[in-house]
C-alpha cells in the first residue's frame, strides 16, 4: 500500500476511535468529578489519610493541596532515586546523582517526563515503578483535577467553594487513569509490548557476540505514559524501542491514548457547563491546530532538501523504517500537541520545517489538544483572553459563561499565559548567550539554536520530548531547565485556580443576543486567532533564527 | 437595518456663553493641543501609562546612542520615536482640550453672588453653609444649590441646561429643587441651601468635564492589565533576541532593538486608551448629560434591562383625543362640531388634538373663521377646570367630568372611560351634554421598532407606569416592550430592579422624584432628570439637563460605543505587529542568515528604510486615528454576533493588512533620503 494512503488511513481511524469516545467517556469523566457518592475504596482512602470529602474549599486550600501534594512527591521520588541501591530490584544500578534525580522527580511529578539520563542503565524497576510509574498516573489526575476546579469556577454561582481537591485526585486515579490505564497495559501486552520484571536477557547475536537486551516492566507504564500525556520511556528510545512500540498498530493505539484524554475532557466540560456547544467549539479550535501543524509536518517531511533525503524519497534520518514518515509525523504531532513528549522518531532530524511546526505545536501553550487537564485549561485560558481582547468589540464588559471578566480575572488569565513565553525566552537567551552552551550542542548555527529553544519550549510546556542534540546533564542545564518544568507547571495552575476562584464567586449572567456568543463557529476563529497570534508574535524572532531560517534555507 | 426614530437632541451648549465647539474634530485643535502635550513629555506624566513609559525609556536610549554615534539612521528614528510619544501625549491633551472649553464656558457663568439671608443680613455666596435660609427676587441669581422652601418662582435654568424656556419652581413637591448659578425670573421664594459652596452642582459639572476627577474605569483598569502583559512580553522578546542574534553572528545595534520594540508593544490603543475613555464622557456632555463617573458611562453599555417611564418615553408626554361618544340624541356630528369650537382657541397640546380629530375624522375645518376668531375665548382655571368659548350666544365648554353637568349615561361612559386608562372629556353646549371626548394615550412612532432593536441588541425593556393592568397591558402590547409594571408605586421599581439584578442582570432607570431616589441610588445607571428633586439627582449616577426619558437609549448606545472602540483599537493595534515584523526581522536577519531576506514580502528598499518606515507607520497611525477614538467607532444596534463579525473583519483582518500597506507606501519616500 502506498504510504500516503496508509497515513490517512490511519488518521481516520484514529478520527474515528476518538469520535467514538467523545460521548461517552466525556460523559463519563463529568459524572466521575460531579457525582456525589463515593466509592467505597475511595471511602475507604478518604478515611485513611483523614479527608472530610463532603468538604468545598476554597481556591487557595484547593491550591495548597495542589502544591503540598506535588512536594511531597517530588521529595518520595528524589529520596528513591538517591536510595536505590537499598531497593529491591534494583539490579545493582547505584544512587542517581542529586542534579538529575532533583531533575527527574520534578520532570515526572509536574507531568513533564523530560529524561536527562538513560533509564535501562540508570533506573531499576522500583524506582521505575513505584517512582515514575505512580507519579505518571497521579501528575495526570493533577492536571484534570485543577481543569475541573476551573471548570466548577465556570459553572458555580456566588460562592468561594471549588470542590475538594482530594477527592478530584482520588476519584481522577480510582475511575479514570487506573482502570483505563489497566485495560490499556492489557492490550499492549496482545499488541507486543514487553512486561518483565527481569533486568535482562543474554543472548549470542547473529554476529556471535554475547549481548544483553535489557527488560523491563513496560506495558503497564506504557500505557500510563501515554494515556496520562506523560511521555517517559522506560527505554531510552522512548516509543521508538520495539519493546514499548513494537509494530504500526501499537503506534496508533499509543497516538489514541494521548490524544483520548484530552479530546474527550472538551466534551466533559461542555456537559459540565450545561452547553455541549461549548465545548465541541474548543474541540475544533484544538483540532483544526492539530490538523494544520500534522499537514505542514508531513508535507515538510516528505519534500525535505538534500540528496540524502531526496533519494530516500523523504526525510527518513531519524525515523523508524517501520514506521516510516506519515506513522512518525502523526505521532510526532500528537506528541508535542498534547504535552506528552514520548517520541518514535528524532525531532532533531526533523526538516527545518517539520522541527519548526512540531516546536510551535508546543509553543501554542500545549492547546492542540494539550496534557491531561492542563490542554484543557490552558485552552480556557486563552479563550478567556480571546473573549477579553474581543469581546468588547460587541459593546459590553467582556464575559465568558456568564462571568464577567474584571481586573482580577485579566491578571490570573495573563500570568497564567504569559509564564511559558517567560521561562521559554528567558531560559533560552540565557543558555545560548553562555559561552559553555556551544560546547554542549552537537550542531550549529540555526539548527543549534533550535535544540536550545526547542529544550526551553519541552520543559517549560511541560511537554518532556527532547530535540536531542543537546547535552543537558551539565549543571546549568539540569537547573534552569528544571525551574523551567516547576514554574511552567504550577504558576500557572495557581493562576489557574484563582482565576476559578474569582469566577465562582461571581453570580452566572445568562447570556442574550446582546452578549458574545461563545458556542458558535465565530467564536472558535477567535480562539485559534488569538492562539496563533500569541504564540506568533512572542516567538516569531526567536523562530526567525532557528527554525524558520533552516526551513526557507 | 432601521434607523432609530426617537429624535435625538441636538448637541447644545451647557452655557450660554454660545456653544462649545466640541463636535467635530478638527487638525487645529491638534495644534491647540500642542503645548499640553509637550508637557506631557515629562517622565512623572508618562509613568501613568506603562506603554508609553517604554517607548519614552526607548526614546532616551536612541537619543543618548545618537549623541554617542551620530548617524542620520539613529538621529531619524529617535526623532520618530519622540514624536511617537508626542502623538500619544496628544491624543490626549485634544481630547482634555475640549473638556477644558466646555469647563471655561461654564466657568464664566459662575458670578460672584452675593446672598440674602431670612434674618437680612447679606454675606458672599461661598460664605454660605449647609441649612442658610437665603430670599431670591425676581431678577436675583440663586447663589447656591438648595430646595425652594417658600413660595413659587420662574426660573431661567438655561445657565445649565441651554434651555431657555423659563421653568417652574416651588416648595413641597417633585419641583423643589434649584441649582446654584440660575436666575428667578419673577415671584420670590426662600431656598435653603443644601450644598457646600464648591460642591454645587456647576462646581461639580466643572470638575467633570475638565476631567480632574477622572478615575480610570474597571474595564480601562483591566485592559491597561493585559496592555502592560503584552508589553511585558514583547520586552523579554526583544531582550532575549539579542543573545539568539548574537549567536547567530551579529548582536544587534541598540537603535534597532528599540525601534522593534516600540514597534510591537501596543503604542496605538496605549496611545488612545485615555483619550477613549474622556471622549466617551464628553460625547455624553454634548448630549447634555452629566455623568458622576467613567464607571457609569462603562455600565451604561453592559446594561441588559432598562426601565422606562410609559409616559414621555413610550407615549406622548399629553394624551391625545381619540375617540368622540355622543350621548343622549345628540349626533357624532354635532358633538365634533362642539367639541371643535370648545378647543379652537385651546393652545394645550390636548386642546390640539381635539381639533386635529375633528378635522381628520369629520371633515371640519382646523382653522377658525373670522366669526369664531372674533368670539370670547373662556381659558382653563384650576377653579373652574374647564375651558371653553362663548360665540352667537352659545357657550361652550368641555371639561373633567367632576365639573361638569351630567348624569347617568354621561357617567357610564366616562367611568369607561377611566378604568380603561382614558381621560374622559365632558362636552357640553350651555347645559346640555353632548358627549364625551376620550383622551388616551399614544405611542410614539416607530417605539416598537425602537424596541425591537434593542431586543436584538439583548437589551430587555420594561415599562413602568402608574396606569391600571388593563391599560398598561393594552399600551404596552402596543409598544412592543418585553415586561410592564402596572400601578407602579416606587416600591415595585425597587423590587424589580432588586430581582433583575439578583440574576446578574444591570438594569438602568430614569426618575425624577425623590420617592424614585432609593431606585435611582439601586439601578445600576440611574438617570435623575434636571427637572427632579435635589435627593433624586443626588441618588442618580447620572443628570440628563434636558430631563428627557428616551435620552437612556442613548446613553447606552454611548456606554456601548465606548467599549467597543477601546476593543476595536486593540484588536487594530495587536494586529499591527505581524507587518512590523514583516518588516523589521527580515532587515535585521538578512544578513546573518540570507534566507530570512525572504520574509521581506513588501519589497521594502533597504534594512535602515524598512525599520524606519516600520517606526513612522507606528507614530502615524497614532494621529491618524485620533478622530476616531474621539469619535468612538461607527455604532449600529444590533446582535453581538453581527457586531463582532463586522468589527473582527474592520479592526482585525484591515489591522493585519492596512500596516503592510502603510509601511510600503512610507518606504516609498524614506527611500528617497540619501543613505537610506
Amino acid at each position: 500500500m502506498d504510504d500516503t494512503l496508509a497515513g490517512l488511513l490511519q488518521v481516520a481511524l484514529l478520527l474515528v476511535l476518538l469520535a467514538a469516545c467523545y460521548a461517552p467517556f466525556g460523559d463519563y469523566m463529568a459524572r466521575v468529578f460531579t457525582s456525589e457518592r463515593d466509592w467505597r475504596v475511595e471511602s475507604a482512602l478518604y478515611r485513611l489519610v483523614r479527608v472530610d470529602a463532603t468538604s468545598g474549599q476554597r481556591w487557595p486550600t484547593y491550591a495548597a493541596g495542589v502544591l503540598g501534594f506535588s512536594f511531597v512527591s517530588i521529595v518520595l521520588v528524589y529520596l528513591l532515586q538517591r536510595l536505590q541501591p537499598l531497593l529491591p530490584m534494583s539490579f545493582g544500578r547505584g544512587a542517581v546523582d542529586p542534579a538529575t534525580a532533583l531533575n527527574t522527580a520534578i520532570s515526572f511529578v509536574t507531568n513533564t517526563n523530560w529524561q536527562s539520563y538513560v533509564p535501562e542503565q540508570v533506573l531499576g524497576n522500583t524506582v521505575q515503578m513505584a517512582g515514575l510509574t505512580v507519579q505518571n498516573v497521579v501528575s495526570a489526575a493533577v492536571g484534570l483535577a485543577v481543569a475541573v476546579a476551573l471548570v466548577r469556577g465556570l459553572v458555580r454561582s456566588g460562592t468561594d467553594r471549588l470542590g475538594n481537591f482530594w477527592v478530584d485526585l482520588t476519584r481522577g486515579v480510582v475511575r479514570i487513569l487506573l482502570p483505563f490505564a489497566f485495560v490499556a497495559a492489557i492490550l499492549l501486552v496482545a499488541a507486543g509490548v514487553t512486561m518483565s520484571l527481569r533486568s535482562g536477557v543474554d543472548l549470542t547475536g547473529v554476529d556471535g557476540a554475547a549481548h544483553t537486551v535489557p527488560m523491563a516492566p513496560t506495558a503497564s507504564q506504557e500505557a500510563v505514559k501515554m494515556l496520562g500525556t506523560n511521555g517517559g520511556g522506560i527505554y531510552n528510545a522512548n516509543s521508538a524501542h520495539p519493546f514499548e512500540n513494537p509494530d504500526g498498530l501499537s503506534n496508533l493505539f499509543e497516538i489514541f491514548l494521548m490524544l483520548v484524554i484530552p479530546v474527550c475532557l472538551t466534551r466533559t466540560f461542555g456537559t459540565m457547563v450545561g452547553n455541549r456547544r461549548q465545548g465541541t467549539v474548543l474541540l475544533s479550535v484544538m483540532g483544526v491546530l492539530w490538523a494544520a501543524v500534522l499537514a505542514v509536518a508531513w508535507f515538510a517531511e516528505t519534500h525535505p532538501n538534500g540528496p540524502a533525503a531526496l533519494a530516500a524519497g523523504g526525510a527518513l534520518e531519524g525515523k523508524e523504517v517501520r514506521f516510516g514518515i506519515p506513522s512518525s509525523v502523526l505521532f510526532g504531532v500528537s506528541t508535542t500537541g498534547t504535552s506528552t513528549g514520548a517520541v518514535n522518531s528524532l525531532h532533531d532530524s526533523y526538516t527545518g520545517g517539520g522541527g519548526g511546526v512540531v516546536l510551535l505545536n508546543m509553543l501554542f501553550g500545549e492547546v492542540a489538544p494539550g496534557g491531561v487537564g492542563a490542554g484543557l485549561y490552558g485552552i480556557l485560558v486563552l479563550a478567556i483572553v480571546a473573549v477579553f481582547l474581543a469581546g468588547l468589540m460587541v459593546g459590553r464588559t467582556p464575559e465568558y459563561l456568564g462571568k464577567k471578566l474584571g481586573r482580577r480575572e485579566v491578571t490570573a488569565a495573563v500570568v497564567a499565559i504569559l509564564t511559558m513565553p517567560t521561562l521559554v525566552l528567558v531560559g533560552a537567551g540565557l543558555a545560548i548567550a553562555l559561552p559553555g552552551t556551544l560546547d554542549a550542542l552537537n550542531n550549529d548555527g540555526a539548527h543549534g539554536f533550535s535544540e536550545v529553544l526547542y529544550a526551553y519550549a519541552s520543559a517549560a510546556n511541560n511537554n518532556g520530548s527532547a530535540f536531542a542534540g543537546l547535552t543537558v546533564t551539565g549543571d546549568f542545564f539540569q537547573t534552569t531547565l528544571g525551574l523551567a518544568m516547576l514554574f511552567g507547571r504550577f504558576v500557572p495552575i495557581l493562576a489557574v485556580l484563582a482565576l476559578a476562584g474569582s469566577l465562582a464567586q461571581q453570580r452566572r449572567v445568562e447570556a442574550g443576543a446582546g452578549t458574545l456568543a461563545t458556542d458558535e463557529p465565530l467564536f472558535g476563529v477567535l480562539v485559534g486567532g488569538t492562539i496563533v497570534l500569541v504564540a506568533a508574535l512572542t516567538f516569531f524572532p526567536a523562530l526567525a533564527l532557528g527554525p524558520l531560517a533552516e526551513a526557507l534555507a | 437595518m432601521t434607523t432609530p426614530i426617537l429624535e435625538r437632541t441636538p448637541a447644545r451648549a451647557v452655557a450660554p456663553g454660545g456653544p462649545v465647539r466640541a463636535g467635530a474634530f478638527s487638525p487645529a485643535q491638534l495644534w491647540a493641543s500642542l503645548p499640553d502635550a509637550l508637557r506631557k513629555l515629562h517622565p512623572r506624566a508618562q509613568l501613568r501609562n506603562s506603554v508609553m513609559f517604554v517607548v519614552w525609556v526607548g526614546s532616551v536610549l536612541v537619543t543618548v546612542d545618537a549623541l554617542w554615534q551620530p548617524t542620520l539612521f539613529g538621529w531619524l528614528i529617535a526623532v520618530w520615536l519622540w514624536f511617537t510619544v508626542l502623538f500619544a501625549g496628544l491624543a490626549e491633551a485634544v481630547a482634555e482640550g475640549r473638556g477644558k472649553a466646555q469647563a471655561a464656558t461654564l466657568r464664566r457663568t459662575r458670578r460672584d453672588t452675593t446672598a440674602r439671608l431670612v434674618d437680612g443680613r447679606v454675606v458672599a455666596a461661598t460664605e454660605l453653609s449647609i441649612g442658610d435660609r437665603v430670599v431670591v427676587g425676581a431678577g436675583e441669581t440663586i447663589p447656591g444649590d438648595g430646595d425652594v422652601v417658600e413660595g413659587i418662582a420662574t426660573v431661567d435654568e438655561s445657565a445649565i441646561t441651554g434651555e431657555s424656556a423659563p421653568v417652574v419652581r416651588e416648595a413641597g413637591g417633585d419641583r423643589s429643587s434649584v441649582t446654584g448659578g440660575t436666575t428667578v425670573l419673577s415671584d420670590r421664594i426662600v431656598v435653603e441651601i443644601t450644598t457646600m459652596p464648591g460642591e454645587s452642582f456647576v462646581d461639580r459639572m466643572i470638575a467633570l468635564v475638565e476631567g480632574a476627577s477622572r478615575q480610570k474605569t474597571p474595564n480601562e483598569i483591566a485592559l491597561t492589565i493585559l496592555l502592560a502583559a503584552l508589553t511585558i512580553i514583547f520586552l523579554l522578546a526583544v531582550v532575549a533576541l539579542q543573545p539568539m542574534s548574537a549567536y547567530a553572528g551579529g548582536p544587534q545595534p541598540v537603535v534597532v532593538l528599540v525601534a522593534l520594540l516600540v514597534c510591537l508593544i501596543p503604542t496605538t490603543i496605549g496611545a488612545l486608551l485615555s483619550a477613549i475613555g474622556i471622549a466617551g464622557m464628553d460625547r455624553l456632555v454634548q448630549r447634555n448629560v452629566l455623568a458622576r463617573s467613567g464607571r457609569a458611562v462603562e455600565a451604561a453599555g453592559d446594561i441588559d434591562t432598562l426601565l422606562l417611564d410609559k409616559t414621555g418615553t413610550i407615549t406622548f408626554g399629553n394624551r391625545q383625543a381619540t375617540e368622540l361618544i355622543p350621548v343622549d340624541r345628540a349626533s357624532t356630528q354635532e358633538l365634533a362640531e362642539a367639541a371643535r369650537l370648545s378647543s379652537l382657541a385651546d393652545q394645550t397640546p390636548e386642546g390640539r388634538s381635539v381639533v386635529d380629530l375633528c378635522t381628520r375624522e369629520y371633515g371640519l375645518p382646523g382653522e377658525a373663521s373670522a366669526d369664531e376668531a372674533r368670539a370670547e375665548f373662556v381659558p382653563f382655571t384650576a377653579q373652574t377646570r374647564m375651558s371653553g368659548l362663548d360665540i352667537g350666544g352659545r357657550r361652550i365648554r368641555k371639561g373633567a367630568a367632576a365639573s361638569m353637568p351630567g348624569a347617568g349615561e354621561v357617567r357610564e361612559i366616562v367611568d369607561r372611560i377611566s378604568d380603561e386608562g382614558g381621560t374622559p372629556l365632558v362636552v357640553a353646549d350651555g347645559d346640555r351634554v353632548l358627549g364625551v371626548i376620550r383622551l388616551s394615550d399614544v405611542v410614539k412612532p416607530g417605539i416598537a421598532a425602537r424596541f425591537a432593536e434593542l431586543r436584538a441588541m439583548g437589551i430587555r425593556t420594561v415599562m413602568v407606569t402608574g396606569d391600571n393592568p388593563r391599560t398598561a397591558r393594552a399600551i404596552a402590547a402596543e409598544a412592543g416592550v418585553d415586561d410592564h409594571i402596572a400601578e407602579a408605586t416606587p416600591e415595585d421599581k425597587m423590587a424589580y430592579i432588586r430581582t433583575e439584578q439578583e440574576g446578574g442582570r444591570l438594569v438602568a432607570m430614569t426618575g425624577d422624584g425623590t420617592n424614585d431616589a432609593p431606585a435611582l441610588a439601586q439601578a445600576d445607571v440611574g438617570v435623575a432628570m434636571n427637572t427632579g428633586t435635589a435627593a433624586a439627582k443626588e441618588a442618580g449616577n447620572m443628570v440628563d439637563l434636558d430631563s428627557d426619558p428616551t435620552k437612556l437609549l442613548e446613553i447606552v448606545e454611548i456606554g456601548k460605543q465606548l467599549l467597543i472602540t477601546r476593543g476595536a483599537l486593540t484588536t487594530f493595534s495587536v494586529a499591527n505587529d505581524l507587518a512590523k515584523y514583516f518588516a523589521i526581522l527580515p532587515a535585521m536577519f538578512a544578513a546573518l542568515y540570507p534566507s530570512l531576506g525572504l520574509l521581506n514580502v513588501m519589497g521594502l528598499h533597504s534594512p535602515q528604510s524598512a525599520i524606519l518606515s516600520a517606526v513612522i507607520f507606528n507614530a502615524l497611525v497614532i494621529i491618524v486615528l485620533i478622530p476616531l477614538a474621539l469619535r468612538g467607532v461607527r455604532y449600529r444596534p444590533s446582535s453581538a454576533s453581527t457586531l463582532l463579525r463586522r468589527n473582527l473583519l474592520i479592526y482585525g483582518l484591515g489591522g493585519v493588512v492596512t500596516p503592510f500597506v502603510g509601511i510600503f507606501l512610507i518606504d516609498l519616500v524614506v527611500r528617497l533620503v540619501p543613505g537610506m
